[in-house]
């Protein structure tokens, strides 16, 4: 068996992308919910946030939020360096509050949606998405 | 009868569970009678296909063929763990247990075609099992009997042995159209390339379906695929959605249909039954590439599918399970099993079912001879190649269960012997046919273990900290709790490497006690490992086919005899 130095180096670097463990809420994260809230209590209704259990590619995860009646959407990526994704605000003329885009997670997290109601209530959606390195698929 | 909507839907559950009874205790699925009909020796073509024609529509369905044209042995798991609400739930029964589950004899048919346990033995007594032109048979008798029955391909077709290679999928889609499937989904498909799946699926006379194949750009459905189909049986209107493997571009290359977004989508499922029921349909069936424990749990989820033919993780159960009113129905993998069900559909609803898991003993049933000479067809140009010998085997070699099967374990040493590694890892698939003590090993076999467009076996440096974080990984996309993350497959396999798992704790806690087993020390976190593997999801991965490996190991080995493989201990079964 001839020992193939290039084949080695190749793989080495691209076999796999490495992910470690699923990252944990950062303290910088619940600060911006706590800023956006005042520390209000959150109802677990009135706000629908669609993700992707698992991510086809962590650069690039489409996700919707919806919330009827809201006047104001934070989204955060709770384990990301910079949880801060986005913040919708919809005006009163706003035909409807719901807002989809593309965000990158730096590995597997929960994705946080808060909403502002017009009556000052507010309304917080999660969900667990995963990034992984995948491959053994049956 | 709108008025009555609430304890119409309690009744109904209840004619659901009665159906359910009876066709345990009736024998409907003819399990009581086989153990007799095995004491006598007296199996008969008949007796498999037996069936009281039932209701108004009836649906067959067979899923996850994996290109076995031909009869083949297939050894069910000994090891299929369940967690969370699924621990010790079907499918996660095997073996014995799964017997007295069913009441199933010990050495009937049943147990050879459900069940593991002294396989090489019965297989000996019952022959093989599948082949197309079998279930051709199968098939046409049913239609004897209902001549509008629909049959529905729940995909992993054109993928998996040496002649779906070479045709690039060609040889599967010539026989499967003589079959006259009504409507198919996908996932394997998918490894062909975007460009040989959009040739194919152009010229296909039936429907290719997939409510969760999305475009990836603009993340909407595509025109390619359409979420759903009509049908118009037994005076019934009938809706077909389909859903395909949700993790394609996770769980496969996705470089090689970059057009494509997949994912579960349960509430675009939601939508896409309400939109069905609105349009009239009676009758929803989804025909799904989900695998068993997310069927049970998108079913839970998503109200209104009265039928879900499930697929992708190669389960056989002789009865539905059912969930809320929907019931599952898992038809086994490799052409061994074809699933009947006929249903009784009155006032735009499902009232009734009875249902049959038709197992394909080949030696049994009849082969049709027009299929029988369509696939000969398919096989003549390459029948030198498939046919020649390589080696023979003293041990019985099968892949399924959660982990090292013994084709395996024959992968992972020839990876360490010919590309010289200290660790070899092996994609834990489940496709895959057996073979029994005795048997030579064709080129046609290992193909049947290995065939891929992306076999391409890589040989690579890893620290032992990366290869932990692997094994984590792929432990998490079998044993998360949650079925939604986990992708269908089995653990990855391993040679040269022990390591115990509990696969009950979270990512990043399964694993411990990584050996290197050549020298009995524990793996070092900082230390590099070569390590030799296939079927990375990675674009432009170097080195030789896996089956060009596979076969220069066994050329040489000549017969291949394998020692038990007690490397990887398991915690919390």
């Amino acid at each position: 068996m001839q020992l193939s130095r290039r084949n080695v180096m190749i793989m080495g670097a691209g076999a796999f992308v490495a992910f470690g463990l699923p990252m944990r809420a950062s303290a910088a994260a619940e600060d911006k919910i706590a800023e956006f809230t005042g520390g209000a209590a959150m109802a677990d209704t009135g706000i629908t946030l669609t993700a992707p259990e698992i991510a086809e590619n962590g650069n690039t995860v489409p996700i919707e939020v919806s919330a009827p009646g809201a006047e104001a959407i934070l989204v955060l990526a709770m384990g990301n360096p910079t949880p801060g994704v986005a913040q919708f605000n919809f005006g009163p003329l706003a035909g409807s509050q719901f807002a989809s885009t593309r965000i990158r997670l730096a590995g597997t997290q929960d994705v946080v949606a808060v909403a502002k109601m017009k009556d000052g209530t507010f309304a917080r959606a999660s969900r667990n998405v995963k990034v992984t390195i995948g491959g053994c698929g049956g | 009868m709108r008025g009555m909507e609430g304890s119409d839907m309690i009744s109904r559950r209840d004619f659901l569970q009665t159906s359910m009874a009876a066709s345990a205790i009736l024998g409907a699925s003819s399990f009581g009678n086989w153990a007799r009909l095995a004491a006598q020796q007296a199996l008969t073509q008949d007796q498999l296909l037996q069936f009281d024609t039932f209701g108004n529509v009836s649906l067959i369905h067979i899923t996850d063929i994996h290109g076995q044209l031909k009869p083949i042995y297939f050894r069910e798991p000994s090891i299929n763990l369940g967690v969370g609400g699924n621990r010790g739930a079907v499918p996660h029964v095997t073996g014995a247990d799964f017997r007295r589950l069913y009441g199933i004899d010990d050495g009937s048919p049943s147990h050879y075609a459900l069940s593991s346990g002294d396989f090489s033995a019965l297989a000996q007594a019952y022959g093989r099992v599948g082949g197309l032109d079998r279930v051709a048979t199968v098939i046409n008798a049913i239609r004897a009997d209902r001549p509008d029955a629909i049959l529905l391909d729940g995909g992993d077709t054109w993928h998996g042995s040496y002649t779906c290679y070479h045709t690039a999928g060609q040889d599967m889609v010539n026989v499967m159209n003589a079959l006259k499937p009504d409507a198919m989904t996908f996932h394997w498909e998918f490894t062909l390339g975007s460009d040989r799946v959009h040739e194919i699926v152009e010229g296909l006379p039936f429907a290719a379906l997939g409510q969760n194949i999305f475009d990836a750009e603009w993340n909407e459905p595509t025109d390619v695929f359409p979420p759903y189909t009509f049908f118009e049986r037994g005076g019934v209107k009938i809706a077909v959605i389909g859903q395909a493997f949700p993790y394609m571009p996770i769980a496969n290359p996705g470089w090689m249909f970059p057009e494509y977004s997949f994912g579960i989508r349960d509430e675009n499922m939601q939508a896409m039954v309400d939109e069905v029921r609105a349009q009239g349909a009676e009758l929803v069936v989804c025909l799904s590439h989900n695998g068993f424990d997310v069927d049970k749990k998108m079913a839970s989820r998503v109200k209104g599918i009265d039928v879900l033919l499930s697929g992708h993780t190669h389960d056989a159960l002789p009865e539905p399970v059912l969930v809320g009113e929907t019931l599952i129905i898992a038809s086994g993998s490799n052409g061994k099993f074809v699933s009947r069900v006929d249903l009784d559909v009155r006032d735009g609803r499902m009232m009734g079912f009875r249902h049959k898991l038709i197992p394909i003993f080949s030696d049994v049933i009849e082969p049709d001879k027009a299929v029988a000479a369509l696939i000969d067809e398919q096989r003549a140009p390459y029948l030198d190649q498939l046919t020649e010998v390589i080696g023979q085997t003293d041990s019985l070699l099968y892949r399924r269960g959660n982990f090292n099967g013994t084709w395996d374990d024959l992968i992972c040493d020839a990876l360490i012997a010919e590309r010289d590694a200290d660790i070899a890892m092996s994609p834990g698939v489940r496709w895959g046919p057996s073979l029994i003590p005795g048997q030579d090993i064709t080129r046609e076999d290992i193909f049947n273990v290995t065939s891929m467009t992306y076999g391409q076996a890589y040989r690579s440096e890893m620290t032992g900290e990366f290869i932990k974080v692997i094994l984590e990984d792929v432990a998490d996309n079998i044993f998360n709790p949650d079925p939604y993350y986990q992708q269908g497959g089995d653990m990855v396999r391993t040679g040269g490497l022990g390591y115990r798992i509990d696969i009950n704790q979270p990512q990043g806690s399964r694993i411990s006690e990584m050996t290197l087993l050549r020298t009995g020390e524990a793996i070092v976190p900082s230390k590099n490992y070569v390590v030799a593997g296939w079927a990375s999801v990675n674009e432009g991965t170097e080195g030789p086919q896996i089956w060009d490996v596979v076969e220069n190991h066994i050329r040489k080995q000549g017969t291949i005899r394998l020692a038990p493989n007690d490397s990887v201990k398991v915690i919390g079964a």
